[in-house]
């Protein structure tokens, strides 16, 4: 047992300070979000809420932005892009960790550059291009579904996870993929059968990082979209914000209801997400 | 098998980058669509503007307000954590938790927190006597409120990228301090600062980048870009001189995209030729 110096006190005493800092605002949200609008708004404040005000959440589901329809956009739309960065990036990570071919580490070195490149130095073009779009003899972007594949066009490959799963399979032993060869496993089946299953913790790293970037995306989103209900989840909190300014629980509860799957992820997925995120830090 | 990755690089990065240097050279219609080519005079006007001195003194200093407390901060948090305190379980997920928040959904929470009249930032300070803060509404205020917003949102972060880089440290060099005498900061500031350089290099050079690139928190929290232009940034810029009030300047936002790109590039290579050459990689 350690003495309790006046040293330790300190840190403990610090540590609390900077924790309860920084959980505040997370704390505040879901305590906000079932206070009543009275009392949310009394002065002096009070921080804790009595009893439980349900009427937050039923007046953030029937306001003029439609909450659940934002929901099933932004599922839908991080789904796409996840699924389709898993398998772009499986697919090219691939070929740069078991394919000999001409020029390939010049190749790879493109694909890295193109994380230099930040979206909002190429947003213009993007926008013109893709909103100038028809299908069917109207805009892209008059439709739901067109305006779904607005939304997830340009963010449907990343080098990012592609870096990612090329460091975890080139930790594949080359003796194992050489006696798969020889036994007569072509690349198909050895990609499906031996390499994925083999590294599901990178793929579920890659997975999660992919899921929370595309879930927040904010530039991308607040440009796509032309009616409320063909919006995101971010940006229909965001107008919460601005159309509901005079009632602070109602808005806390959108912003409540919009960090479920992310809270979830954070606290369980933890030790996957550092892999994935510490992955650039470390060499 | 690249041919996925490399069609959607080609479309979505490639093309449009060089698009974007073309539209800063050419004027726009009404719709934002390129008409008369201009040459580099959208440049020669940008440089030669107060106003665009100003952008980029605020996109500077709002980099210099969020990357330096946030990376101290994160780094303060871990060395405390590592003195074998109870709980530290709990403290890691406490501090990992701002990471689960979007720019957008920790931005409406700032906003709820800094409202003038019924926020909670003023009405506690009032409880200790102290005068309303126009927190977004004072051009003194509003970069330093956006700022605070950012930092909360790096720290979680931050936090876990630290302490995954403390964890690669081998005991052995700890056990070695400990038996020479060296406990406590002693053995912080000597060992685990300079063991952490890998990482306080990443996070400098990620925190930076995703400060210049900001755009959510200054959008949500300052709708116009601050009183008095002051929550301005070249990404805001960007956005305005692009979108807001039909200006449709899409040759101007483009040169601002360019200068972008440009200060991104140097200052990420600036990085790694004056700090890199300090670090110490195992």
């Amino acid at each position: 047992m350690r003495r309790l110096t006046a040293g330790r006190l300190i840190t403990y005493v610090v540590l609390i300070l900077a924790a309860l800092a920084v959980i505040f605002p997370v704390y505040y949200v879901i305590a906000g979000s079932i206070m009543s609008p009275g009392q949310i708004s009394s002065y002096p404040p009070d921080l804790f809420p009595h009893g439980i005000f349900t009427g937050n959440y039923k007046g953030a589901s029937s306001s003029g932005t439609p909450i659940g329809q934002q929901y099933l956009n932004s599922i839908l739309q991080t789904s796409i892009i996840t699924v389709s960065q898993l398998i772009t990036s499986v697919l090219a990570a691939y070929a740069f960790a078991f394919m000999k071919m001409w020029g390939r580490s010049v190749l790879f070195g493109l694909f890295l550059a193109t994380l230099m490149v930040p979206w909002e130095s190429i947003v213009l073009p993007n926008y013109l291009t893709i909103t100038g779009w028809e299908l069917g003899g109207q805009r892209l972007t008059a439709t739901y579904a067109g305006t779904m594949i607005a939304l997830v066009l340009p963010f449907l490959a990343n080098a990012f996870g592609v870096f990612l799963l090329r460091q975890s399979f080139l930790q594949f032993p080359t003796e194992l993929r050489d006696a798969a060869t020889i036994d007569g496993c072509g690349h198909w089946r050895f990609l499906r059968r031996i390499l994925l299953p083999l590294n599901k913790p990178a793929l579920t790293a890659v997975g999660l990082y992919v899921f929370l970037s595309a879930w927040n995306q904010f530039f991308w989103p607040l440009l796509i979209g032309d009616s409320a209900s063909r919006r995101t989840l971010q940006i229909g909190i965001s107008q919460l914000n601005d159309v509901e300014a005079a009632d602070p629980g109602l808005i806390l509860a959108g912003v409540t209801l919009s960090i479920v799957p992310t809270l979830a992820i954070v606290i369980f997925g933890q030790r996957f997400i550092v892999r994935g995120l510490t992955a650039g830090a470390i060499r | 098998m690249l041919v996925p990755c490399l069609v959607v690089f080609a479309l979505f990065i490639v093309w449009p980058l060089g698009k974007s240097v073309s539209l800063s050279l050419h004027g726009s219609d009404l719709f934002g669509r390129p008409d008369a080519f201009v040459g580099l005079q959208h440049y020669r006007d940008m440089l030669g503007s107060a106003e665009f001195r100003h952008i980029l003194w605020v996109t500077f200093a709002f980099v210099l307000l969020t990357v330096i407390p946030g990376v101290l901060g994160g780094l303060v948090i871990v060395l405390l954590l590592e003195q074998h305190i109870k709980g530290i379980r709990i403290f890691r997920t406490a501090f990992a938790l701002p990471f689960a928040f979007s720019v957008a959904s920790a931005s409406v929470i700032f906003a709820t927190i800094y409202n003038p009249a019924i926020g909670l930032a003023n009405g506690l300070l009032g409880r200790f006597g102290v005068d309303r803060i126009g927190w977004l509404t004072d051009p003194s205020w509003a970069l330093i409120s956006v700022s605070i917003t950012t930092v909360w949102m790096s720290i979680g972060y931050n936090v876990l990228v630290l302490s995954a880089g403390i964890g690669a440290i081998p005991a052995e060099i700890n056990e070695a301090a400990t038996l020479d005498g060296a406990g406590g900061w002693r053995a912080s500031r000597h060992i685990t600062i300079p063991l952490l350089g890998p990482q306080l290099f990443f996070l400098i050079v990620i925190s930076t980048i995703q400060s210049l690139q900001g755009f959510g928190q200054i959008k949500i929290l300052t709708p116009e870009g601050g009183p008095e232009q002051s929550t301005k940034t070249l990404v805001y810029s960007i956005y305005h001189t692009a979108f807001a009030n039909n200006a449709s300047d899409f040759g101007a936002a483009s040169a601002q995209a360019i200068v972008l790109l440009v200060i991104l590039l140097v200052c990420t290579a600036v990085q790694f030729g004056v700090l890199e050459r300090r670090v110490h990689y195992k």
